[in-house]
């Protein structure tokens, strides 16, 4: 591409990549400015949930997003299989919160009725099932599961082919794509931005910050606080087994290649993608309980990586006020939230109105329970 | 027929028997089961869960899991990690491995 982009994607992960590929679709000259394969990638590392149950307990607006982009996902996966010839997997045959022990149950009920309360879509049709009917659902499931809390939307997909299945797009749409830019300066300059990179400058009418943890970096040059924590989480994998699953599990899915993926752990040690065998054990040990079946596969890889958490774990969607044309855009859901990005959210940042649309996820919620 | 000759002869390097598809197959001590195999002009040893299609050992240092086989009725084994032993019996690895007898 030469001369200046319509608008500049600062992050090449899911996020990004997903709202560049929408952009794209919808017409605009997008560049986008990716760091290089040393990146802190979340797109490389996450459990491929489309998962919609207990999301947006606290803020109803994104149960209702999430909802939204759970119910948008054939349509992306569609034309990613139509369009870039990546079939990425999704199933959304419903999903299962096992329960191990009455304390599990007890607070999943208690969400569900909190929600329930919430207005708009409520707890999006998540019901309590008894143990009964859990293991109806899902006859391998081991005789310690008390039962579940179950919902119609949820699914999942296969995030490694999502992320190839999107970049594909790029390409075809014209996307000019950056690898190993990353991005030193955003400036005014003119109607938009210049913006420095480590490899040379770029200007574009309008910049989006999708840059995961890197957008606590970026956002104050174009006047955003955008306050986000790495949240580790281990993933283990198991050799390929025969059909042992028909549902996803909140911790625990079978891919449609037959390996069983099992997560997920939530701490805080910083910039840190080590594994903590302590965790790994616990989390392996779990899995046991719920699917007795897979306690003499073989593990092949064991990973952790970065969620990016903002405060309350809801999203963080946001023109600047000092600088217009300038966004963010980030959440921990990139899967479950990529069709929504792809196909709703992109579109909004090409007009006026961002923060009229997306009020209810502005940082500015933050400042506000400070001072409260 | 043979798709790969070893370096050196076989010379003293003791010879050790095990079991392909329930044939005899002739090795040397220190062979990996997916040399052995390789050696041996075996060809493919699984298929894929994905598609079914055939696969042989690739990568022979325990990164790719192209080498997959059953060893002694274990399935999913690494071949090019496990050195071959007297009277060891190995089959093609197809498909996934079976959870409901291997496994459960």
């Amino acid at each position: 591409m030469t001369g200046a982009a319509d608008i500049a994607v600062v992050g090449g992960g899911l996020v990004g990549a997903a709202v560049a590929w929408g952009l794209g679709r919808a017409g605009a000259r997008v560049v986008v400015l990716d760091e290089g394969d040393d990146a802190i990638r979340a797109s490389r590392g996450n459990f491929g949930l489309v998962w919609v149950q207990g999301k947006g307990d606290g803020m109803h607006e994104y149960a209702a997003w999430t909802r939204n982009s759970a119910t948008r996902w054939p349509e992306l996966a569609a034309a990613i299989a139509e369009s870039e010839g990546v079939d990425v997997g999704l199933r959304q045959p419903g999903g299962i919160e096992p329960f191990l022990d009455q304390s599990e149950h007890d607070a999943a009920e208690l969400e569900i009725r909190r929600m329930h309360n919430q207005p708009g879509v409520g707890a999006n049709d998540t019901r309590i099932i008894d143990a009964q009917e859990v293991h109806e659902l899902e006859p391998a499931l081991g005789p310690e599961v008390i039962g579940g809390a179950f919902c119609p939307h949820d699914g999942h997909v296969n995030p490694l082919f999502l992320l190839r299945g999107l970049h594909a797009g790029l390409a075809r749409h014209r996307v000019d794509y950056r690898l190993n830019h990353r991005v030193e300066r955003i400036e005014r300059s003119g109607s938009g931005y210049a913006i420095e990179t480590t490899a040379g400058a770029v200007t574009a009418g309008k910049v989006v910050l999708a840059a995961g943890l890197g957008n606590g970096r970026l956002g104050p040059m174009v006047g955003l606080d955008v306050p986000t924590a790495p949240d580790r989480g281990h993933i283990l994998v198991t050799e390929r087994l025969g059909p042992l699953l028909s549902h996803p599990l909140t911790r625990l899915r079978q891919t449609e290649e037959g390996t069983v993926m099992i997560g997920a752990s939530s701490d805080r040690p910083g910039y840190d993608t080590s594994l903590d065998f302590a965790t790994v054990a616990r989390l392996a040990a779990r899995a046991r309980r719920v699917l007795p079946a897979i306690g003499k596969a073989r593990i092949v890889r064991t990973w952790a990586a970065l969620r990016i958490m903002s405060p309350d774990g809801f999203p963080i969607y946001a023109e600047s006020a000092s600088c217009p044309g300038a966004y963010v855009v980030t959440c921990h859901s990139g899967v479950t939230l990529a069709a929504a990005h792809a196909l709703d959210l992109a579109p909004v940042l090409l007009g006026d109105g961002f923060n009229d649309r997306f009020a209810a996820f502005s940082p500015d919620r933050f400042r506000n329970e400070a001072a409260a | 027929m043979m798709r790969f000759d070893r370096l050196s002869s076989p010379g003293r390097a003791r010879r050790i028997s095990f079991l392909f598809e329930g044939q005899p197959v002739t090795a040397q001590e220190g062979d990996t089961v997916a040399t052995a195999l390789l050696a041996a002009g075996a060809g493919a040893t699984r298929s894929t869960p994905a598609s079914g299609s055939a696969r042989g050992a690739y990568c022979l240092m325990g990164v790719c899991f192209e080498c997959l086989v059953e060893i002694d009725g274990v399935p999913n084994r690494q071949g090019c990690m496990v050195p071959v032993a007297e009277g060891m019996s190995v089959r093609r690895q197809r498909g996934a491995a079976g959870v409901a007898e291997d496994v459960r």
